[in-house]
């Protein structure tokens, strides 16, 4: 489904010139439910932005459903973007003056469905948020968590094959996290590539793979395996194999990125 | 997909009005400022219209290439002649004028007497003035009933009469004068016209054949005005050397000097219409520059509010590009909310600056039209204060436009800038 290879990016800015993203190697299957983990400034956002098609990168390939995503013209970008990805964000990014229901239905403006079948399409969404009752209520009249489940919604309505969630719990509380990340793992279990940044060792422990990211490359990353009967977390190696523990809990395995 | 495209644009535009009145202040703010710009444009192209339209119709109550003759008294002596002496002009002025004044056209004696004109038991004071045919253009008489006095009338020295309409209103007590006869002095004269133009300068008045006021009124044959009407004399210095060579040529006729400005008085309504068609330049210029300082005025307003609210919307803009918007979309959408608000109030505050000034002018028009029917001179400064649509049309325009760039200008930075750092934006 994704495919990251050797994927540089570099911010230049007058004074300074960063490099953010050092050579990200990853894959993600159809399906998987991955976390991004890493502290600010580790480039994780960065790498989201990329893979969202929201960003460009410098150097590498980027691969998505076999689709090199490199050089594409504005409208391409939109079109894959639409046709491909479904985004989750921190502040839920709704539009105020646009009640639950039409922030739900909007992404289906601009594939152009008519306004009657894109409320009624964003109806059902809400409904398996369960906020139908909600949906003529504007944003500012929703709590944190119902706000993040219209996001969700919206992101879901056009069918995208990858959710990519930034934050998605960052302003919520304990109770509500709990709640929202229930909903994203029901979609992962429909078959969604699920991928979240976060830096919440909870959210991330839902997740099924944890990518670490330090410092524009990634650091490390732990795996748990859900085949039926296996509970265990396996460590999955990147560079040079350096297995050391493989306890019942989750562990994490250093990767020797250093020459 | 599928659809009609006509089916698409009323959904984009459902949308577009949707975030319209969804957003009431800021689409209120861009709307009065345009409607606010349109309003004040009229207004004052209207109000310089009507300045301008006032006076030039004062100006078409009469020839505007007429000059005026009266006869004065000297205040110099001359050739050994003492002042003080009365020059009042005679038959051998007349002559001079239309032969020697190349430029003169019309030309008309006026003769003038106050008599006592009666109709049966109704009389009145008036003047009676003795005129020639061309006095009609002159003075632009309209004779609405009946005809002016004609060649033949001066030829035979006809004793015929034509009265101003006030005149026969009280004599005839809105009976038709025409053909009937009134009494001049102890001279019977007989009705054939009746000048129906609405007087707003002079005093009611009859005129006669100048022939026939020279031989009942005149016995002396003098008179004291000639008026003409000239061509060519189109600058200001072509009618002072005008006036110069006038006043010389009468000054051999009736022997006084030059430069004795009481001996003869001028008035050249040819050389007034040019001072105020100066004065109209000047107005015209204000008004346009005004107008166009309004317009300013109007495209930085309307360019400030597209600036501020495309900056307030950069996060609105990231979220729709995050869900699948493609730019062009954006950059779309905006661009015809502008071009919506500019037309739509720029529309509503053409409506009411054409409402406003339409409501001037009836109350105007009303006003003139009582005060025309009560005596006293009255004269018109301010008249139709309308405006060409043309101006309008093209200011709207010039407005729309001015909302398209401010529109596009920002909103093609924002929808560069990188949806995620636009969603950042609180």
């Amino acid at each position: 489904m994704i495919t990251l290879r050797n994927l540089h990016k570099s911010y230049h800015t007058e004074a300074i010139s960063l490099h953010v993203l050092k050579g990200i190697n990853m894959d993600i299957e159809a399906g998987e439910y991955v976390s991004i983990m890493g502290a600010s400034g580790s480039g994780k956002s960065t790498l989201l932005n990329i893979l969202g098609i929201l960003d460009t990168y410098d150097e590498g390939e980027y691969l998505l459903n076999g689709t090199l995503i490199k050089n594409l013209g504005e409208k391409q970008a939109a079109h894959y973007r639409n046709e491909m990805i479904g985004f989750v964000f921190q502040s839920f990014n709704l539009i105020n003056f646009k009640n639950a229901m039409e922030n739900v239905a909007l992404p289906l403006y601009y594939k152009n469905v008519s306004r009657k079948k894109r409320n009624l399409i964003a109806m059902e969404h809400l409904d398996r948020m369960g906020l139908k009752d909600w949906a003529h209520h504007m944003p500012n009249e929703l709590s944190g968590g119902q706000k993040q489940r219209v996001a969700i919604a919206r992101a879901m309505i056009s069918n995208p094959k990858i959710i990519l969630a930034d934050e998605p719990t960052g302003a919520l509380d304990s109770k509500t996290t709990e709640d929202v990340m229930n909903v994203l793992t029901e979609l992962n279990k429909t078959g969604i590539t699920t991928i979240i940044v976060t830096h919440e060792q909870s959210v991330a422990a839902a997740t099924n793979r944890i990518i670490h990211l330090k410092d524009g490359m990634i650091e490390y990353e732990t795996r748990r395996d859900t085949r039926p009967g296996v509970s265990t977390t396996e460590p999955v190696m990147h560079a040079s194999p350096n297995p050391s523990d493989r306890g019942e809990s989750e562990t994490e395995i250093l990767i020797n990125n250093k020459p | 997909m599928g659809r009609g495209y006509a089916n698409n644009m009323l959904d984009h535009l459902q949308e577009i009005f949707i975030t319209l009145s969804k957003n009431k202040l800021r689409t209120t703010l861009t709307g009065l400022s345009v409607s606010w710009g349109i309003f004040i444009l009229i207004i004052l192209l209207g109000a310089g219209n009507g300045l301008k339209n006032g006076v030039t119709s004062n100006f078409s109550e009469r020839a505007v290439n007429r000059v005026n003759l009266w006869s004065g008294s000297t205040s110099m002596p001359y050739q050994g002649l003492k002042s003080g002496r009365n020059l009042p002009f005679s038959e051998k002025e007349l002559n001079v004028i239309d032969n020697e004044v190349q430029q003169s056209e019309l030309i008309t004696p006026r003769t003038q007497t106050n008599q006592t004109v009666s109709f049966g038991s109704e009389y009145g004071a008036y003047d009676i003035y003795g005129v020639m045919p061309a006095y009609r253009d002159i003075y632009k008489l309209e004779i609405g009933i009946g005809r002016f006095i004609n060649e033949l009338d001066v030829k035979e020295e006809n004793k015929v009469i034509v009265i101003d309409k006030k005149v026969e209103d009280v004599l005839f007590k809105g009976k038709s004068a025409l053909g009937q006869y009134v009494k001049v002095g102890q001279v019977m004269f007989k009705v054939v016209g009746v000048n129906t133009k609405k007087e707003r300068w002079g005093s009611t008045a009859g005129y006669i054949p100048f022939s026939t006021a020279q031989l009942i009124f005149n016995p002396n044959k003098k008179f004291n005005q000639i008026a003409f009407t000239v061509n060519g004399l189109d600058t200001k210095e072509k009618n002072e050397k005008f006036a110069e060579s006038l006043r010389r040529l009468m000054g051999r006729s009736l022997n006084f000097d030059p430069q004795d400005k009481q001996a003869l008085w001028i008035d050249n309504a040819q050389a007034d219409y040019l001072e105020t068609i100066k004065i109209f330049g000047a107005i015209t210029l204000f008004v346009t520059i005004i107008g166009i300082l309004t317009l300013i005025a109007g495209v930085v307003g309307v360019s400030n509010i597209m600036l501020v609210s495309v900056k307030e919307r950069t996060r609105e803009i990231g979220i729709r590009k995050a869900i699948g918007a493609p730019s062009s979309s954006i950059i779309k959408s905006i661009i015809l909310e502008s071009i919506i608000i500019t037309a739509i109030f720029g529309y509503i505050g053409m409506i009411l600056g054409i409402g406003l000034t339409e409501l001037i002018n009836y109350i105007m028009e009303q006003s003139a039209n009582a005060q025309a029917s009560a005596d006293g001179p009255q004269m018109s400064i301010f008249k139709n204060p309308t405006v060409n649509l043309g101006y309008v049309y093209f200011s709207t325009f010039v407005l729309i436009v001015a909302g398209v760039v401010a529109g596009y200008l920002p909103a093609r930075k924002a929808v560069k800038v990188k949806p995620i750092e636009a969603m950042r934006q609180e």
